[in-house]
Parts: structure tokens; sequence; C-alpha cells
């Protein structure tokens, strides 16, 4: 195997629509996303950055493909790690996919590199995000601490 | 498979066959079900059924690349186990004792 990726899925009780504002509203995204904003205007070709809540740029990329509120796929680069940032850009793609009561979505975050230091980064943070992006979406409440950035990082 | 229920992912990791696929997955991410038996004392049939059950409780998740079945470790309902019982001001603490005693007691039980 050559290239890093990793497949996480959840399934949330919502609509695409509700799932879709979640994912691409700053407002929404700190608040399970450890208080990050994810700005951007996602059109096809737009520039993306994920802000820490302490003025850092986390992550940049373009807006490759969006077809909302099913699809959308991100070019993703690390800003605040040089070592990772060197690696240059790994791919995410968001896929909603409603079931029934329940939308299915599927994170694909990938890259062309054998032992991605990106890949291995972001693998620790998504189950995390999306655990909370669940409960968020499934109580109305964001897990208490999902809202803040870890500390030393 | 909708809204997976926590009692679905319990029973999928009571089994040690189980836990072991998914110990592989989390060495080795991304493989299909001949890379996943190779060198187990598990048939393909079992280990077919066995990862059916874990796609079921959404333990792993599935993604074509062509015409390969590629099983991936999808730790996201672990999370929510986690999230349901551990507060987020314990997890640094909680991370320090588990590294501690991986530590002291070397690899984990199961292997």
């Amino acid at each position: 195997m050559s290239a890093s990726k990793f497949v996480y899925v959840t399934y949330i009780k919502t609509t695409p629509e509700k799932l879709w504002e979640a994912l691409t509203n700053p407002d929404f995204t700190r608040r399970y996303w450890a208080g990050t904003r994810l700005e951007s205007t996602f059109k096809a070709g737009a520039d993306w950055r994920l802000m820490i809540p302490d003025g850092r740029v986390g992550d940049t990329g373009n807006v490759l493909e969006v077809d909302r509120p099913r699809r959308l796929v991100l070019s993703w680069r690390n800003e605040f790690k040089p070592e990772i940032r060197e690696e240059g850009f790994a791919r995410c793609t968001f896929e909603l996919e409603p079931m029934g009561e329940v939308v299915k979505l599927t994170i694909v975050h990938e890259s062309d590199l054998a032992e991605s230091r990106l890949i291995g980064a972001v693998s620790m943070g998504w189950p995390m995000i999306l655990s909370s992006l669940k409960t968020m979406l499934e109580t109305g409440q964001a897990f208490p601490g999902s809202g803040e950035w870890p500390k030393n990082m | 498979m909708s809204s997976v229920s926590m009692d679905a992912v319990f029973r999928a990791l009571a089994d040690p066959s189980r836990r072991k696929l998914l110990d592989r997955l989390h060495a080795h991410n991304g493989q299909t079900l001949g890379d996943l038996t190779a060198g187990l004392k598990m048939t393909r049939q079992a280990a077919s059924k066995h990862l059916a059950i874990l796609e079921n409780a959404n333990l792993i998740s599935i993604h074509w690349q062509g015409r390969e079945k590629l099983h991936f470790l999808n730790p996201v309902p672990i999370h929510q186990i986690a999230d349901r019982w551990i507060s987020k001001y314990e997890r640094t603490r909680l991370d320090a004792l588990a590294d501690l005693k991986k530590s002291l007691e070397g690899e984990n039980d199961e292997r």
C-alpha cells in the first residue's frame, strides 16, 4: 500500500441540509471542532482555512468539488506544524447520504505519501470531532470541552 | 444499518477474534479480506462473518478501490462510548495513566 488513507463513518439523526450547515458554518464548527472556525465561501475553487481560537491558522486548502448538500472535496494542508506543512496537500472528501431518518457521513482523508504525518495527525482528531458533531446534532448540545482547543497544541 | 446501537458495538467488541481483526487494521489500515486473514488461523468464511458484524456495528468502514474491497478501522463509535462516560477534563489524566500502564506492561494483553 503506497498511499495513506483513513475512512471514517458516522450515522447521525439529522437532515443532509443541517449536517452540511454544521460542517460549513464556522459558528457551528467551533462548537464541536475544538473551537476552530472553518472559513470559506465553499464555492468550487475557493480557498478555505481552519482558524485556531488563539488566532493561528490551523489548516488551509481549496474547494476542489462541491455538491451541496451531498459532497465536498477539499485539498488540505497543515499550516501550524512546519514538519507537517512541508508535506504539502492531502485531500479530504465529505459524503452525506440520507438513509431513512439518519444521514451517513463518510470522511475520507488521504495523501499520496506513504507515511503521511498529516494523515497520522488528523487520524487522532477525526474520531473525536465526528463523535462531538453527532452529539451536537442529536442532542442540540456539544459535549462539554469539545469546543476547546487542546492545551499545548 | 441505521443509527448504530451501543449494544451492537459492545457485542462486536466482545469477541477476541473480532478484536484481533481490529488490531490488524489498527496496525495497517485499508486491507482486503485476503490481507486480513493472511497468517491468521481464521478461515475466510469466519473472517468474513466477523467483518460483517464489525461493519454492522460501524467499527469498520468499507472503501472500494477499483474491484478491491478495503476495510478501514472506524473508531468513531468507540469515541461515542468514551464521550458518554469520560469527561473531557479527565481525558488528559486518563491518557497519561494509559501510557504508563502500556509502558509498564509492554504490549496489550490481547496479542
